[in-house]
């Protein structure tokens, strides 16, 4: 059974005509899905979806279910026994994901004492380990630390650590690298890559940069103005897309190929005439 | 003038932030030589420096040591009413088109500002600012239609568009390209860095290029400087800069760059 199964979802803010239309996708357990597309396509509308966290207004229709559990239409309060349990989410900004008046080690801690029983001594002791797991090799000097006093990378591994700690299912990822550098963001992408691995967990991996995507996950969808307009393996898209669409990002994307300083291709490039 | 005239010199720049304990030495004994045509890349990570040296380039910051001076003439240490001539000719596009331009004025206004300096008109002499901006709002692959309109009503690559004709209105002989396509789509990212390759060639310009993403600086520049903490580490044309990179820091960043699995 797919441990997240979407289907023919619509999302609508108030009266204006649905951002999200009618989509539909598995997530397998352990399985790692990109869902890609350029701003305003969607996609963090979907993930909002899918945790549950979307505003009063959101008009929804269709059916997410996480396991035996139907979120749409889900009371606020079923939800939060789900999120940062089973169902966790790392976000683009690290420095608004976390509270900048508690000491890091607490807030990882909080995830923790949330959803188990476990006792105040215990507990430290855990978030001390996962805080070694994501790569901190003082986990006590990052426990012990704001936010503030904390780099960009830093910050998102705390994230990270907090979103990992309670062995989730499904980890939704909404460009957790953007607003980082390179070096930074390549360090973050191994990292994720290995405590997923390590925990058997679920990643649905939201980016703009498909080069991102490419390194994480195993599968990829292609999100177009509220609809999958493609969907296969990472490497089929990348070798081999067919949407017109999927085509013009893979060649905006692949920089590298293209001779410096000559005309780089466009997305339009690969609509013949038509406008998409 | 030759081909290789000097547009920027910069000598044994240094900037210190704050004193005591919090003291920040942001850039450290900096030489830099700019030429006329060049298209320079700047590269380096968050707090390498690379912003401060724009600044200082640009003087909207003063050095704590060193000097700067512009086709020939000094800048360091000059007051700003002499500084007309590198105001007029040194322009700069800044990352963010939703924070750089005025939410309260229109794009006509946006892309006439510089020209209602006093120390620009002293410069370029009354321009048509009418007839000015229908000019650069082409230029820049813009529908002149929409020159009274509100930067919201655009997208992220449209206001950047609006954001590159604003720096061109002073015919500048240099740009100064902040990360321009960092807060950008990856799709969207093409037709601005397209757009610039464009212009720069036929408007003679010059352009320092500033990114932390090697692969668009190796793309847009012929010769890069990779800085780190306030130093310039390796200074060489970008395709060898790639091949054949000399410091360990340089490797460090290329190894970074997002490969494609199963490509």
């Amino acid at each position: 059974m797919s441990l997240l199964r979407v289907r023919d979802l619509t999302v609508a803010f108030g009266r204006r005509p649905p951002v999200v239309r009618g989509i539909s996708f598995d997530v397998e357990p352990g399985q790692r899905v990109g869902l890609i597309g350029e701003s305003g396509c969607g996609k963090t509308v979907t993930s909002l979806a899918v945790m549950g966290l979307l505003p009063d207004n959101a008009r929804i229709s269709g059916s997410i279910r996480l396991g035996d559990v139907e979120v749409v239409g889900s009371s606020d309060r079923a939800m939060s026994e789900l999120r940062g349990d089973e169902l966790t989410m790392i976000f683009q900004e690290p420095m608004t994901a976390l509270d900048p008046t508690m000491r890091c080690g607490r807030q990882v801690a909080e995830v923790l004492r949330l959803h188990s029983t476990a006792a105040p001594g215990a507990a430290r002791e855990r978030v001390l380990v996962m805080l070694g797991e994501v790569g901190f090799a003082d986990p006590e000097r990052i426990a012990n630390s704001f936010p503030h006093e904390l780099s960009g990378g830093q910050r998102q591994r705390v994230v990270t650590a907090m979103a990992l700690i309670n062995s989730p299912d499904l980890v939704i990822c909404d460009e957790p690298t953007t607003a980082l550098d390179v070096t930074v963001q390549a360090t973050v992408l191994k990292l994720l890559d290995r405590v997923l691995a390590s925990q058997n967990a679920a990643c649905l991996f939201i980016s703009h940069d498909l080069a991102v995507v490419s390194e994480l996950c195993s599968d990829v969808l292609v999100m177009l103005d509220g609809e999958i307009v493609e969907r296969g393996t990472a490497s089929g898209i990348f070798t081999d897309a067919q949407h017109p669409y999927t085509k013009g990002l893979v060649a905006t994307s692949r920089l590298d190929l293209v001779e410096p300083g000559s005309r780089l291709p466009l997305v339009e490039d690969f609509y013949a005439g038509a406008e998409r | 003038m030759t081909a290789d005239k000097e547009m920027f010199a910069a000598v044994g720049l240094t900037r210190v932030f704050g004193r005591g304990a919090g003291r920040v030495l942001a850039l450290e004994g900096v030489d830099l030589t700019v030429r006329r045509g060049e298209r320079l890349g700047v590269v380096g990570e968050s707090g390498s420096g690379k912003s401060t040296l724009i600044r200082l380039l640009a003087a909207l910051d003063t050095p704590t040591a060193g000097s700067v001076s512009f086709e020939g003439q000094p800048v360091t240490g000059r007051p700003e009413r002499e500084l007309g001539f590198l105001r007029r000719r040194v322009q700069i596009v800044f990352q963010d088109p939703r924070a750089s331009l005025d939410p309260r004025m229109k794009v006509r206004r946006i892309i006439t500002e510089p020209l209602r300096s006093p120390m620009i008109r002293a410069e370029l002499g009354d321009l048509d600012p009418d007839a000015r901006v229908r000019e650069l709002m082409e230029a820049v692959g813009l529908d002149y239609a929409d020159a009274d309109r509100y930067p919201h009503e655009f997208s992220g690559g449209q206001r950047q568009r609006i954001a590159i004709a604003r720096a061109l209105a002073p015919k500048p002989h240099v740009l100064i390209a902040d990360e321009p396509v960092s807060a950008l789509d990856v799709s969207v990212r093409a037709q601005v860095l397209n757009l610039l390759d464009d212009l720069v060639d036929r408007f003679g310009l010059t352009m320092i290029f500033v990114s932390h993403d090697l692969r668009v600086v190796r793309h847009v520049c012929s010769r890069a400087i990779v800085m780190r903490q306030g130093r310039i580490v390796e200074s060489a044309p970008t395709a060898s800069l790639f091949s054949d990179p000399q410091t360990d820091y340089t490797r460090a960043l290329l190894a970074a760059i997002p490969a494609f699995r199963g490509a």
